[in-house]
């Protein structure tokens, strides 16, 4: 389970999260929603201790992350998967070398075999095939990076997935592929997650609950059909803007199927 | 009165922020040290890593390292036979070329080629991790960046610095001799005469610890500036100016504490 409790963080005079609380529950999906630049993705490295809080608390399995020690907060990370916004993959190593990289049992990562039928494990389960091991980040489409960022995150056996914008950059198509992916790896690895996003639509197919950061604090949170019936102003204002680019989207889904493929 | 004050405090005000800036730097150079202090513990890990990084700054310098340090050998020579010709024996040209590259030319020149070639890299390397978040991605895989990326670094610097210094002392000095042959008509066995009657074996040993204090100039600098940067591309090349600069600004600032602690203190 993540708590977090009361967190407050600022750089220099900008407050990004003014006493933000939250709760994950264990084996449930997640997605904080807010505008870009609201401070989502530093909320997100609260949680695995990337960044600090100025006040407040962050516990994930009974453990206070901020005030862990070097080693205890190695072996939290270790249970803790994060994905990238722009996938951070490794760019002097190839894709084997990534996902490698992600299996964080010292001796299983020494142990050859097993490495090589784990990376050919993850590749499977992000749906890319087996000879993208020896292409090199530079090699690979945006939507093929992140598919191998999540391959890497999974690659440890995490208890915890952090998802940071797995969607943004991304066309439709592809979205909808990492949408769907974020879905079956909830699915089949029951992982507890937290999607990071902007995105409404991608974010109610794949959440159990989602929860808006508006102006530094947690303004809603709720199953996405409460989400939807929420009179908050600031719930409405963002959820018209969003769901009317997916109307706007899916009308030009349906023009294209009513007078075939255009250029 | 007022217009008065506000020049006062300007400057004033420039100073503090200068000095509180720079004992930031100071006390988080000190921690990002003693971490790697902490760190040499994670052999396993550093020790491929270190070689694959002195292959890389070690062959891929030798050649500028060589072409400068020659050079620098031939113009001493011919420098030392337009200054001294008919007014010393010709021996003494030996000295002058072979002390002079071994005291100083070949380290200095050495490590602030070095400072443009390998902490120019190291700076962009690891600036470039930071902005586009791979560093933070080692983290959260619960993966030490300075096991990983600080120490192979600075170790790599450390083990090929003094021997591309060495290098260095070797070629131009056997550059300067040829030279001297060439426009002075100096012999080998005068050019012998006058190295060795100058030369003391601690010339060599200051030799080479400088260049272990060049190298942790050129390695530790670049790292802990690469390390730290922000804000994008804009940063990384603002990062990689600072890293050259400070740590050429360094080698010259050891160069005198070095001179002065090893060669001139009584």
């Amino acid at each position: 389970m993540i708590q977090i409790l009361n967190v407050s963080k600022r750089f220099l005079d900008n407050v990004v999260l003014d006493g933000v609380s939250l709760e994950v529950h264990d084996g449930e999906t997640l997605a904080l929603l807010g505008p870009s630049g609201v401070g989502k993705s530093v909320l997100l490295k609260h949680i695995n201790g990337l960044l600090r809080p100025d006040a407040g608390d962050v516990i994930v399995d009974g453990l206070h992350v901020p005030r862990l020690k070097r080693k205890e907060l190695a072996e939290l990370r270790a249970r803790v998967g994060y994905v990238f916004q722009y996938g951070a993959l490794f760019d002097s190593m190839t894709v084997f070398e990534n996902i490698r990289l992600g299996i964080t049992d010292e001796r299983l990562y020494r142990d050859e075999a097993y490495c090589a039928e784990r990376v050919r494990e993850c590749l499977r389960l992000v749906n890319l095939a087996p000879e993208v091991a020896d292409k090199f980040p530079a090699e690979l489409s945006g939507g093929m990076k992140k598919r191998v960022g999540i391959a890497r995150a999974i690659a440890g056996k995490p208890k915890y997935l952090l998802y940071d914008e797995p969607t943004s950059g991304l066309d439709p198509v592809n979205a909808d592929v990492i949408d769907g992916l974020v879905e079956r790896l909830q699915n089949e690895l029951g992982v507890t997650s937290v999607v990071v996003s902007h995105d409404v639509r991608g974010s109610f197919r794949v959440a159990d609950r989602v929860a808006l950061l508006w102006q530094a604090k947690i303004r809603a949170v709720g199953r996405p059909e409460e989400f939807l019936a929420s009179q908050d102003p600031a719930v409405q204002q963002f959820l018209e803007r969003d769901l009317d680019m997916a109307v706007i989207q899916t009308g030009g889904d349906a023009a294209r199927e009513a007078h075939g493929p255009h250029l | 009165m007022a217009n008065g004050a506000a020049l006062t405090l300007g400057p004033l005000r420039l100073v503090a922020r200068w000095s509180l800036r720079s004992a930031d730097h100071a006390g988080r150079f000190t921690f990002l040290m003693v971490d790697m202090l902490r760190g040499l513990a994670e052999w396993r890990i550093y020790l491929p890593r270190t070689v694959e990084q002195a292959m890389a700054v070690g062959y891929g310098s030798l050649f500028i390292v060589l072409l400068v340090a020659g050079f620098a050998g031939a113009v001493t020579s011919l420098q030392t036979g337009y200054q001294f010709t008919g007014t010393l024996p010709l021996y003494y040209a030996g000295a002058v070329i072979s002390e002079s590259m071994i005291l100083e030319l070949g380290p200095v020149l050495t490590a602030l080629i070095l400072a443009g070639r390998i902490g120019a890299r190291y700076a962009a390397e690891l600036g470039t991790m930071r902005v586009t978040e791979q560093i933070d991605a080692l983290e959260s895989l619960g993966r030490s960046p300075i096991s990983h990326l600080l120490i192979p670094r600075v170790l790599a610097g450390l083990l090929v610095v003094p021997a591309l210094t060495m290098f260095a002392n070797a070629t131009g000095i056997v550059v300067g001799y040829l030279t001297a042959r060439g426009s002075l008509g100096l012999t080998y066995a005068d050019f012998e005469y006058g190295a060795r009657y100058f030369f003391r074996p601690l010339d060599l040993w200051y030799s080479l610890i400088k260049s272990y204090f060049f190298a942790a100039a050129v390695t530790t600098i670049p790292c802990y500036i690469g390390y730290n940067t922000q804000q994008g591309a804009e940063g990384v090349g603002r990062s990689t100016t600072a890293a050259v600069v400070a740590a050429s600004v360094t080698i010259l600032l050891l160069d005198a504490l070095t001179t002065k602690v090893l060669l001139t203190a009584k």
